[in-house]
């Protein structure tokens, strides 16, 4: 058994040398990717980058404070319409991401003050009519495209001596994991604390000396920084943007994301954005499963409208969700522990 | 020295006037007992003083300085701090992490300094550290060891009380306000519950100002007893004279039969 002497070991980053040695692997392979894997894989993985992004933002709001955002999308659509006005102008990539995160982050402290008085699903309805409005505003208006959308340059990334897509690969998982050391950084100090107060019982946060004026509204903020950042790769991803790109769906799909990950964790956010995306991708491709495809094309050729099996992914992740949230409460991060502890009392 | 005072403070709630024309003041160290029968406004009383509801007219002063209408939190951070009658815990977090939350005030560091956490030489973990030990030496006053990394919804309920009171303490305050510290405790918990109470005064000088509806509780532990009914000032005085009271036995039991 091991023991912990000093109460700097609860605080840092690698609670033991072995997480330090697995997660240096796993950087190594990260490394790799790009000489192991078609590039088609790469653009695979940057889309996880970007869902882990916002997803580790929304799930410091939904996890962690227990608010409420039906809207993540309306951030995601700032950052991305910022960044693409930004570099339309020429302003260097670092400086457009950060003042991306940064609009998108006062944003959310602003729709931070009706969460001040508003809860559950009042809270939802407004956080709702906010990601609605701002896909129609942008839609609307001619300084974002209108309907078209913007174009957006590619950025400089010569300087590596790498091809575009190896180095925009890194640049996504240099940003990933520093985002991802935020995120665990803000849960664990003391403003995250704050948070799961709020969470657990706003009445003992505030009598504890919590302001909750201050930590709801940080709360959004932090959140909106996240799904900013997360917005501002979008449009470097898809090298366009527009509004309907950033609908409802995409926000209840970043719930999605959270919940089926684990509520309140940062592995939860990371796992869940790594397999969110590959149901995303990948369920389209269920109906060349032999057997159970053909019962699906039977099932939505003789129950379902022709558009049902270009929606069967959708039908599909439905069922995964129930069945994870069903069995496993707090979802992937759960399946996670259990694997971990499993694996720390084997062979007994 | 009257560290807390309560002057002719009236708070209602629609046509209901929960507590009306209230006047007392809190010796520094003494405990000083608040009864009276259900609905009488006791719990109004501490939720005007800590902040969670605004008197209607009325003043409260702590040490000298007057806090009617601050939010809760400027009062935590002015030194009282309080307990509640059925539980407000952060259930879902551990024991550990609800005495940390007590030490939230304390805690020093900014948003950016936040961002070096994970170095040891950083203020923020120093920070954390330093309230660490601050948390465990609660711990270990209240024998909480067994229980420190599990969350509190998982423990037993006399343990949960410890608990809050431990979150309580973990604020360092001035005053402490214990709403029915007593109730939903079995005889034996009752009984160390009463001796933390006298430790906490004794031992770490806090002023306490205790809700109680068990007698015993009230008359091992009472410097001063103030009685209420209908929200006003029935008696107030010494636990004898206050429980022989004849407004006061009336309050409970009714008129006597004729």
């Amino acid at each position: 058994m091991r023991l912990k002497r000093v109460y700097f070991e609860d605080i840092r980053l690698f609670k033991t040398t072995a997480s330090l040695v697995w997660t240096l692997l796993f950087l190594l392979l990260l490394f790799l990717v790009p000489f192991i894997f078609k590039t088609y894989y790469l653009s695979v993985v940057n889309l996880m980058c970007l869902n882990v992004i916002v997803a580790l933002g929304l799930n410091i709001l939904v996890g962690n404070t227990g608010q409420i955002s039906l809207g993540h999308a309306g951030f995601v659509a700032i950052g991305a319409y910022t960044a693409a006005i930004l570099l339309q102008a020429g302003v260097p990539f670092v400086f457009t991401l950060i003042i991306a995160g940064l609009v998108s982050c006062l944003v959310g402290a602003f729709l931070g003050l009706p969460s001040l008085r508003l809860e559950g699903p009042y809270l939802a309805i407004v956080t709702l009519g906010f990601g609605l409005a701002v896909m129609v505003i942008i839609g609307r208006m001619e300084m974002f495209g209108g309907r078209m959308g913007l174009m957006i340059p590619r950025i400089d990334l010569n300087w590596s001596g790498l091809s575009y897509d190896r180095t925009l690969y890194y640049v996504f998982i240099i940003i990933t994991i520093l985002m991802t050391i935020l995120a665990h950084n803000i849960i664990h100090s003391k403003i995250g604390r704050a948070f799961q107060a709020i969470r657990d019982s706003d009445i003992a946060a505030s009598v504890t000396g919590i302001n909750l004026v201050h930590y709801k509204t940080l709360s959004f903020a932090v959140s909106a920084f996240f799904a900013g950042i997360g917005g501002a790769l979008w449009a470097l991803y898809l090298q366009f943007v527009t509004p309907g790109t950033f609908s409802l769906m995409m926000s209840v799909l970043f719930l999605a994301t959270v919940v089926l990950g684990g509520l309140g964790s940062v592995t939860g956010s990371v796992l869940g954005g790594i397999v969110m995306t590959l149901l995303n991708l990948q369920l389209e491709k269920v109906v060349t499963v032999p057997l159970f495809g053909d019962l699906i094309v039977f099932l939505s050729d003789t129950i379902m409208n022709p558009s049902g099996i270009a929606n069967i992914r959708w039908v599909l992740t439905g069922l995964i969700l129930i069945l994870i949230i069903l069995y496993e409460p707090h979802g992937l991060n759960g399946i996670w522990l259990r694997i971990k502890r499993y694996w720390n009392l084997w062979p007994f | 020295m009257e560290i807390l005072v309560v002057e002719n403070i009236v708070k209602g709630f629609g046509g209901v006037t929960a507590v009306q024309d209230l006047s007392f003041a809190v010796s520094k160290g003494e405990i000083y007992s608040i009864i009276g029968p259900n609905g009488a406004g006791k719990s109004t009383v501490f939720n005007c003083i800590n902040g969670l509801y605004r008197p209607d007219s009325g003043t409260i002063s702590f040490g000298g300085r007057d806090i009617t209408g601050l939010n809760p939190d400027k009062i935590a951070t002015a030194g009282i701090s309080r307990t509640f009658q059925n539980l407000e815990l952060f259930s879902r977090m551990t024991t550990l992490q609800n005495l940390l939350l007590g030490r939230h005030v304390s805690t020093t560091y900014s948003i950016w300094q936040m961002l070096t956490f994970n170095f040891r030489n950083s203020k923020a973990a120093k920070q954390e550290i330093l309230q660490r030990e601050k948390a465990e030496d609660v711990i270990e006053f209240l024998e909480l060891e067994p229980y420190r990394d599990r969350p509190v919804f998982s423990l037993p309920y006399g343990v949960q009380k410890l608990v809050e009171l431990g979150r309580a303490l973990a604020m360092e305050p001035d005053i402490l306000l214990l709403d029915e510290p007593a109730a939903g405790l079995n005889h034996e918990e009752r009984q160390d519950m009463i001796f933390w109470i006298q430790d906490i005064r004794n031992e770490l000088g806090i002023t306490i100002v205790v809700i109680e509806h068990n007698m015993q509780l009230v008359k091992d532990i009472s410097d001063r007893v103030l009685a209420i009914n209908f929200g006003q000032k029935l008696v107030e005085g010494s636990v004898e004279d206050v429980l022989r009271d004849q407004s006061v036995i009336r309050a409970y039991l009714g008129e006597p039969a004729l």
